[in-house]
């Protein structure tokens, strides 16, 4: 990624899909799992991506997430081919550009969630100082303040979410990707996540992306997108409920 | 970036407490076996040259009959004169001194106290031979060589056992049917090569034991004793050709005489016990090699049982490069901090053991610089595939991982 590219075009989308395939196997067992996926993204947009299992809705989410590339199509970001980039390279602009949140908050056991937090930055180099006062600032903005120095079996599943996003933005992402981050909580952890997610999209302007399957998370969203056997079926802006 | 990384491991190897123990359990023990084995063996060999150099420097001794070996036949081969002695003594180069010796063993009687001992009788030519100080008293003068006067110089055990606390010099021992007047007391040797006590003896005039205990004008060996800078090899080649003719050996007849070298039983006897140690290390190193597979063992556990976390430190932005320098970073730290634990081991055990077996300790700066090194060595190689497999991990498949 370089400045050229992130200033050109000011008006371009943040992310641009075209018709984007992703088949798994080969011949007579290929399993397409997207089918010619055509999506832009705004910067500062909120958008859920809904679907019946199978849709391909987890499959879009690692290749927007740079984790996988498409078999065929174009993925831009910024301007920038990523499905031309190497493994190295998507995990640098994984690392500078994107923050991850999953259904399983995928905190490291026996960990702090200081340590948690501070992780995405002890890749990027940063000093120890530097790590741990944007690990406090990050932890106090999801409002764990005093909880710094707990284990993630010490938290609540809302809690560790909360860690999983304290670490997600802890490197300023242009973009966080959500999958699934209420699948594992109960309906009140679940609805302080999503009240979360939409002030840090609201305050900071970090744009989100998230799947889920439970259309009462997606309705914080401010554009619904659904996908149907790999293609998008539907896409509604909304006018968000928060 | 490096430094990260090895925060990283390190806080790793700090939360698995436990197994990391029992991962550098096998690199403990082949680093510390190595060691111990190496450090006993030099101790060994330390101890038996001190102890054959202390039977006398640039020792020969000649002995009537074959060499050992198939065929050896003592019996029929003469026993030498004191002439013989004086023709080594005058006609060789570079020899310092030339004692005959005859042996018997005895029992020797002081009051009521008995012991049983060697006598060797010889002129005071042994006392620089065998490398002898005298404790106290004095050696025999002409007088009593020549005339083969009754006296004797005791070793110390021999003063120990009869005397006791009380003062052996001019106290007369009862050797047979004769008295024999102290008149030296040997300075103690302690033990000798192979278990053998030298201090065990007691010395008198050649002609007195010839006279009194022998009845001949025999002599058992010669030791003879080279000037230092001097090649053994040369005096025992010009020693060798003059014996053979005063004992009238023809060309084609082999000698009836042996010549032994004892630098070169020293340097022989070291050579073994070099060999030994060296094959006991090699069997220590492969335990060393056991471990490291132990180490490889356990970090490929680790990266399956730490699958996900590796996804989700690929998925954060963990370059693969990463991912792999702190798997092999965790792996060498391991094996060398197990190094480490081993040197401690081993030079506890190298002490106790020293001290058990009464060899010098002789501490090895090499070899436990070798194994600290080696056990990294390890580390990055059977820490290097484990590391590998993690590094190449697919972000995906390692998040879903259970």
């Amino acid at each position: 990624m370089n400045s050229d590219n992130t200033s050109a075009t000011p008006a371009a989308p943040l992310i641009v899909l075209s018709s984007i395939n992703k088949t798994y196997g080969q011949g007579q067992a290929a399993f397409h799992a997207l089918r010619g996926i055509n999506l832009a993204i705004d910067e500062g947009e909120f958008v859920a991506i809904m679907g019946p299992s199978g849709s391909g809705k987890s499959t879009a989410m690692n290749i927007l997430g740079c984790l996988d590339t498409p078999s065929s199509g174009a993925y831009l970001f910024r301007n920038v081919h990523v499905e031309q980039l190497s493994r190295k390279q998507r995990a640098l602009l994984r690392r500078h550009y994107l923050g991850f949140v999953f259904q399983g908050f995928n905190l490291l056991a026996r960990t702090s969630a200081q340590e948690n937090v501070e992780l995405p930055l002890l890749y990027r180099g940063e000093s120890a100082p530097a790590r741990h006062t944007a690990a406090r600032a990050a932890l106090a903005s999801v409002g764990l303040n005093g909880w710094e120095h707990h284990t993630p079996a010490e938290l609540s599943g809302g809690q560790q979410q909360r860690v999983a996003i304290a670490r997600a933005i802890v490197t300023q992402p242009t973009i966080l990707l959500a999958d699934e981050p209420t699948g594992n909580l109960d309906s009140k952890a679940s609805h302080e996540i999503m009240e979360l997610l939409t002030a840090l999209n609201r305050d900071q302007g970090i744009t989100i992306l998230m799947v889920t399957h439970e259309p009462e998370m997606a309705q914080y969203a401010r554009r619904i997108v659904h996908l149907v056997d790999g293609l998008v079926d539907s896409d509604i802006r909304n006018g968000g409920n928060s | 970036m490096l430094w990260n990384t090895l925060l990283l491991a390190l806080r790793e190897i700090r939360r698995n407490l436990m197994r990391s123990f029992l991962t550098i359990l096998g690199i403990v023990i082949g680093v510390s076996a190595v060691i111990t084995m190496v450090t006993l063996g030099n101790g060994a060999t330390q101890m038996v040259s001190d102890q054959i150099s202390s039977l006398g420097s640039n020792l020969l001794m000649m002995r009537p009959g074959k060499r050992l070996g198939p065929g050896r036949d003592s019996a029929g081969a003469p026993n030498f004169k004191i002439a013989d002695a004086d023709a080594i003594r005058v006609q060789i180069n570079g020899v310092d001194a030339v004692a005959p010796t005859v042996g018997e063993s005895v029992t020797v009687v002081f009051g009521a106290k008995n012991w049983s001992t060697s006598i060797n009788g010889s002129t005071n030519d042994y006392f620089q031979t065998g490398n002898w100080k005298i404790g106290a008293g004095r050696v025999f003068s002409d007088t009593e060589e020549r005339a083969g006067k009754s006296v004797c110089v005791i070793g110390e055990t021999v003063r120990q056992k009869l005397f006791g606390n009380q003062n052996p010099l001019g106290n007369a021992i009862r050797i047979k049917q004769f008295s024999c007047e102290i008149i030296g007391l040997l300075a103690s040797k302690g033990q000798g090569a192979m278990g053998m006590d030298q201090d065990d003896t007691v010395i008198m005039p050649l002609r007195t034991v010839q006279r009194r205990l022998t009845g001949n004008q025999d002599v058992s060996t010669l030791l003879i004793s080279v000037k230092t800078g001097v090649s053994s090899a040369k005096v025992i080649e010009q020693i060798n050709l003059l014996m053979r003719e005063r004992r009238k050996i023809s060309d084609k007849e082999e000698d009836d005489f042996n010549v032994l070298d004892t630098k070169e039983i020293a340097e022989t006897l070291s050579g073994t016990i070099r060999v030994m140690t060296e094959l006991l290390g090699a069997v220590a190193a492969v335990s060393l090699l056991v471990g490291g597979i132990g180490i490889m063992n356990i970090m490929l556990v680790s990266v399956t049982e730490r699958t996900r976390e590796i996804g989700i430190r690929l998925a954060i932005g963990a370059l693969e490069r990463e991912v792999l320098l702190q798997f092999l970073i965790e792996a060498v730290a391991l094996s060398a901090f197990g190094g480490l634990v081993g040197i401690a081991l081993a030079t506890v055990a190298s002490v106790g053991l020293a001290q058990l077996m009464q060899v010098p300790f002789l501490f090895n700066p090499g070899i436990n610089l070798l194994s600290f090194l080696f056990s990294a060595v390890i580390g990055v190689v059977f820490g290097y595939f484990p590391a590998q497999r993690a590094a190449r991990l697919d972000p995906i498949e390692a998040l879903r991982h259970e």
